[in-house]
């Protein structure tokens, strides 16, 4: 895992301002941020390892803690909240058997909360790997969900 | 019945955005090219003439602004596309750049070369990897064939923040920081990116850049409102039977907008109100559905165009019930540098929660009032200060839907 992050990180040392990039890039391997990769950032990028971790900290795509093998983000703006994203919640929370802001038991599933994810043609809406889904019913979940069991 | 004019959605739908040659066959790239043969200032002027006002939501005259980084002398200066369009119920960036990035590159190229600079970059939300990816392959294809010369453009992805659409948070965050927005003055043409000046527009108001060349200062100018000319892409959302998107000219009205191009309400019901703008825009009673969208228009009535996002909400819906939701918003994409707005953004959303749970008082109303003036004079950038306009217009125009919770 180590030499990831530090590879992906090498690509990025010249970058100007690519901190936000290479943290995109090293969660699209290890799906979170470890706290050796914000540390090993913060000397890369020459910068106060506190400011790595305020750039971590800061942006709600990024996350410190290890997260599900699939990210599921439910909408909660206000469209997708008066299309019934509530009854949507429900159905992924009774068909993963976990809370908002859980991981399932085995490791494959990290359900969240979102903001707006701009299909609002569309709505409620869903993005699971940030693949959007649309007009999302509460009986459609379980085979949204099959696709990635 | 009023009609769609398309502009900056001229070639969506029309086009293959992977194939530059698409593009050019329609007289892609002729604009940059025929700006390059233009004086600067002259080309400048040209825009401004056009009054195209920035569709970002501010509205401030596009030549204007950039004449400010013309005249500012620097060794290096930047071009930043605004596509962080995290504004709730918005997508219009998302279809120009998924369908027409070429009309997005060259409106930055000539930008580029109207105030001197050679590098660009587009801060696009991270929610959209359809749009980054095409955008990469479209700028690959534009600079193999030479087209944008000198100037490069480099996608650069946001990490899902709100606060980072507003321009100088938009700024730190391409700088590698938190996006927390910077003091201004000075603005950014002055000293922006890595203290240079930079430019900084949104996608559609790059994408108008194109046409308004090829056309003319004078025909986009007689389009619409004189005031706020051109196009408007608007996007449909909540209780109408057609949630879909639309580019219409400024002259359009609220009513056009719900009933010819929506369909009406849907099951049959009866309106309620209608947010424009985005989740911090202004609810609107039905006594103003006869105004039109150009920008100085929905000012007068207490409204702004913002991002063009339409959210109509028919008569059983509960107002308040929907504040919380904004609420909750604000209170989660606040970026905490100042106190009205860290603090504010949370007691609003505790004080709607509370009444929405029918704990409510009396008392609570003018509170709510008094922190939503205070916050929109106090906090230290655009997003506090909007933070409390859902509620305190749902309050001004909808009264009876606290009032039913307050015992
Ligand atoms: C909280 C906040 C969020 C904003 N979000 C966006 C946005 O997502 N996209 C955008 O173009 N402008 C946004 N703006 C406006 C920008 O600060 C800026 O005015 C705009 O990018 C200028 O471009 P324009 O002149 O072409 O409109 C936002 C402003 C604030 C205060
Ligand atoms: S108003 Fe809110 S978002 Fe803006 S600087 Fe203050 S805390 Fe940050
Ligand atoms: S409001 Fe849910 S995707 Fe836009």
């Amino acid at each position: 895992m180590s030499m990831e992050y530090q590879k992906i990180l090498a690509k990025y040392a010249d970058t100007p301002g690519g901190m936000l990039e290479a943290f995109h890039a090293i969660q699209e391997e290890l799906s979170f941020l470890p706290e050796e990769a914000i540390i090993e950032a913060s000397k890369v990028f020459g910068q106060p390892a506190i400011e790595a971790y305020g750039v971590a900290g800061f942006y709600s795509m990024f996350s410190t803690e290890p997260r599900g093998e699939n990210i599921i983000r439910i909408c909660e703006s206000a469209p997708c909240h008066i299309a019934g994203a509530s009854r949507v919640v429900a159905s992924l929370e009774k068909e993963l058997g976990i809370s908002m802001g859980e991981i399932t038991a085995d490791g494959k599933f990290s359900l969240e909360f979102t903001q707006c994810v701009g299909q609002c043609q569309a709505t409620p809406v869903i993005t699971i790997n940030g693949k959007p889904f649309y007009d999302v019913s509460p009986e459609a979940i379980p085979d949204i969900l099959a696709e990635f069991r | 019945m009023a009609e769609e004019m398309r502009i900056v959605l001229r070639n969506y739908g029309k086009i293959d955005p992977f194939k530059l040659d698409d593009y050019l066959a329609v007289g892609g790239y002729d604009s940059l090219k025929a700006a390059r043969e233009m004086d600067r200032f002259e080309l400048i002027e040209e825009v401004r003439a056009a009054n195209l006002r920035g569709r970002g939501g501010a509205g401030f005259n596009c030549g204007a602004k950039w004449s400010f980084a013309y005249q500012t002398e620097a060794d290096q200066k930047y071009v930043v596309c605004n596509a962080d369009e995290g504004e709730p119920g918005t997508y219009k960036d998302r279809l120009i750049m998924e369908g027409d990035p070429h009309s997005l590159l060259e409106g930055m190229a000539i930008c580029g070369y109207a105030i001197g600079a050679n590098k660009g970059y587009i801060y696009c939300r991270g929610e959209y990897p359809q749009a980054v990816n095409i955008l990469k392959q479209a700028i690959a294809q534009a600079e193999e064939q030479g087209l944008l010369e000198d100037f490069s453009i480099e996608v650069r992805q946001g990490a899902g923040a709100y606060v980072c659409g507003e321009e100088t948070a938009l700024i730190e965050s391409l700088e590698g920081k938190r996006g927390e927005p910077r003091i201004k003055p000075p603005y950014p043409p002055i000293s922006g990116l890595w203290g240079k000046p930079t430019i900084v527009n949104n996608v559609e108001t790059f994408a108008n850049i194109p046409a308004i060349l090829e056309n003319g200062a004078a025909w986009f100018a007689n389009i619409g409102t004189p005031f706020y000319p051109g196009t408007k892409i608007v996007t449909l959302t909540g209780d109408v039977v057609n949630k879909t998107f639309f580019e219409v000219p400024t002259d359009t009205t609220i009513r056009e907008i719900i009933y010819d191009f929506g369909g009406g309400i849907k099951d049959g019901k009866e309106f309620k109100a209608v947010q424009i703008g985005g989740t911090s825009g202004a609810f609107i009673p039905a006594a103003n559905l006869d105004s039109i969208i150009g920008f100085d228009h929905l000012v007068s009535i207490g409204a702004c165009l913002g991002s063009g996002a339409v959210f109509v909400l028919d008569e059983t819906r509960d107002l308040v019930d929907i504040a919380v939701q904004i609420a909750k918003f604000f209170s989660h994409e606040s970026c905490g540098k100042c106190s009205p707005c860290r603090e504010g953004t949370v007691r609003l959303q505790d004080l709607l929660d509370k009444i929405n749970n029918n704990q409510g008082v009396a008392a609570d109303l003018p509170l709510l009032n008094k922190l939503g003036k205070v916050m929109s004079y106090s906090c230290f950038c655009g997003l506090g200060q909007a933070a409390p306009i859902p509620m305190l217009t749902t309050l001004e125009h909808f009264p009876a839907d606290y009032m039913a919770k307050i015992g």
